[in-house]
């Protein structure tokens, strides 16, 4: 009974929030609303006993996906009308493929996919553990490939914005920290005789004065 | 639905909340006087006195501080986004109380003993830097908004290395219960064996926790205050509140993965008879002062200093370290083995 309510009252905020995303006319509130429905969607991965899995949610999606487009959305200096001409030119494509995606969903629901065979069988290993065992044993190819996009796009995206500018003065910490003192101090032996101090006092230098 | 409503659920719901109040209410007091402790302490540190005047050794400050900031005027500043400004620092002071759930004070002494215990801590601590962002940008002020922005990147930059180190720790205790951490570490302490990844933690708490030397966002000297700069009594007090809970929270985190969480430091007789709790809380203490003493003592880093040490130098450090770990576990067969299935 409580179950179910917590999963209607996630499924209904997380649904609302969608919505707001797509409706919002501040792309600020968009991103907020976006956070909400991942939220959401990690209570429902609590509700049906997937706990690692709404963590992982939390941490990847909200604490770092979506920090970065509130980052750039908010420094973005957005004409809101100029956005919301292109309403009705994008509105036939968007519920295309939104048709596509819904038609699918149905497909899938109706089929073997989403058959109660398939749901998660409670046990008392975490499903933490359970993940990590077919993870890096029947699937260790495709995570060891997964890794290696990601590493590429990595690397693409550092090598697309990395630029040298000439001019500009950089801290090299291995460089001040490699100085030696014969390097950069010179020590001078100066005479300290009273003769030569009294002529410069003569020669009427202002420092004492 | 008559049965619905009379069914012991009720019961069991005000066993919750009596129990999260057990633990909130001794926060908050722990946090005002972590306020004035660190006057204190920092007064002491520069041969000063701190505040001493209300109260016998000043110990009604912090309740004076309380009244002043309560009667105070709530400034809601013209060009601001009311709802999203409102939100802030509710959403911050919420986020650093709801990670306490998981925190064991002692054997069994633990609100909601998840299995996914450490990933819940991270999770909550990476959502602070919302509160900052969105108090910087609802704020429309360019000094908020700066302060927010750098402690955005700031923060992002560490949870990097932070979950790094924290795999260390998971390699060592096989589990992801915050209890069976603890537990793992009864015969030697994780702060010993890997003690380089204690360091690289601790100075990482301070960036995720804006604390000096990496207080940039909040860098008085170009930034007045920060991203909180534009509020007044309690929204500027819930900031406060949160920003000196979220440094308890991360103490005790740092006590629950390196310093053997309630456990006694030796397992003999005039240590163990001290009960867990006394130890968690002393222990706590103790990695407060530290921070309290790193602020007295350190100057501000400079921002590209900052970042170079997070991404150049912590992450590297702390992934070799985690081949290193694993390395070593795997050689001398100590990998802590799970039944699957």
């Amino acid at each position: 009974m409580i179950e179910a309510l917590f999963f209607y009252l996630f499924a209904g905020v997380m649904l609302a929030s969608g919505f707001m995303v797509v409706v919002s006319r501040n792309p600020v509130y968009s991103v907020l609303f976006l956070i909400l429905a991942f939220f959401n969607a990690a209570g429902m991965f609590v509700l049906i006993g997937a706990e690692f899995l709404a963590m992982l949610l939390v941490v990847v999606y909200v604490g770092a996906v979506a920090v970065l487009f509130l980052f750039v959305v908010m420094m973005l200096d957005i004409n809101f009308a100029e956005m919301r001409a292109g309403f009705q030119k994008y509105l036939p494509l968007g519920l295309i493929v939104g048709g596509i995606l819904v038609f699918e969903l149905v497909a899938a629901m109706y089929g073997d996919a989403f058959s109660k065979a398939s749901l998660p069988v409670a046990s008392e290993v975490p499903n933490t553990t359970q993940l990590g065992g077919v993870l890096y044993t029947k699937y260790a190819f495709l995570f060891q490939i997964s890794g290696l996009i990601l590493l590429v796009a990595m690397i693409g995206a550092i090598s697309l914005t990395m630029r040298k500018r000439v001019g500009v003065r950089r801290q090299s910490i291995a460089d001040q920290n490699s100085r030696r003192r014969e390097d950069v101090m010179e020590i001078v032996k100066m005479p300290s005789d009273k003769t030569k101090a009294k002529d410069d006092a003569a020669a009427g230098s202002v420092d004492d004065k | 639905m008559i049965e619905f409503l009379t069914q012991d659920w009720i019961l069991e719901l005000g066993w919750i909340v009596a129990k999260i109040m057990v633990v909130i209410g001794p926060l908050l007091i722990a946090v005002a006087y972590l306020t004035l402790a660190e006057r204190r302490v920092i007064g002491f540190m520069q041969l000063r006195k701190g505040p001493n005047v209300v109260g016998p050794f000043g110990l009604f400050q912090p309740f004076a501080d309380a009244l002043k900031l309560m009667a105070k005027e709530t400034i809601m500043p013209a060009g601001a986004n009311k709802v999203v400004f409102m939100i802030a620092p509710m959403l911050t002071f919420i986020l650093s109380l709801v990670a306490w759930a998981v925190i064991p004070f002692g054997e069994d002494l633990v609100i909601a003993d998840i299995n996914v215990g450490i990933l819940y801590l991270f999770a909550i601590s990476s959502l602070g830097v919302y509160g900052v962002i969105m108090a910087g940008w609802a704020s429309n002020s360019k000094y908020a908004f700066l302060g927010a922005l750098r402690s955005a990147a700031q923060m992002v930059s560490y949870e990097v290395s932070m979950g790094l180190v924290i795999i260390n720790v998971l390699l060592c205790a096989g589990s992801l219960n915050l209890s069976a951490i603890v537990e793992a570490q009864r015969g030697m302490w994780f702060a010993l064996p890997l003690l380089p990844m204690f360091v690289v933690f601790f100075i990482s708490t301070l960036a995720e926790t804006n604390r000096a030397p990496f207080d940039l966002p909040e860098g008085e000297s170009e930034l007045v205050a920060g991203y909180f700069v534009e509020y007044s009594s309690m929204s500027f007090a819930l900031f406060f509140l949160g920003e000196y809970a979220n440094m308890i929270l991360m103490s005790s985190m740092t006590v629950v993965l390196f310093l053997g969480g309630w456990l006694p430091p030796f397992d003999i007789w005039p240590l163990n008879i001290i009960p867990g709790p006394l130890w968690f809380i002393i222990k706590i203490m103790m990695v407060l002062f530290v921070f309290l003493w790193v602020r007295a003592t350190t100057p501000r880093y400079r921002y590209d200093q900052l970042m170079r040490l997070g991404w150049k130098i912590f992450l590297p450090f702390s992934l070799i370290y985690v081949v290193l770990t694993a390395g070593f576990l795997l050689v001398t067969d100590r990998l802590p083995t799970v039944a699957l299935s």
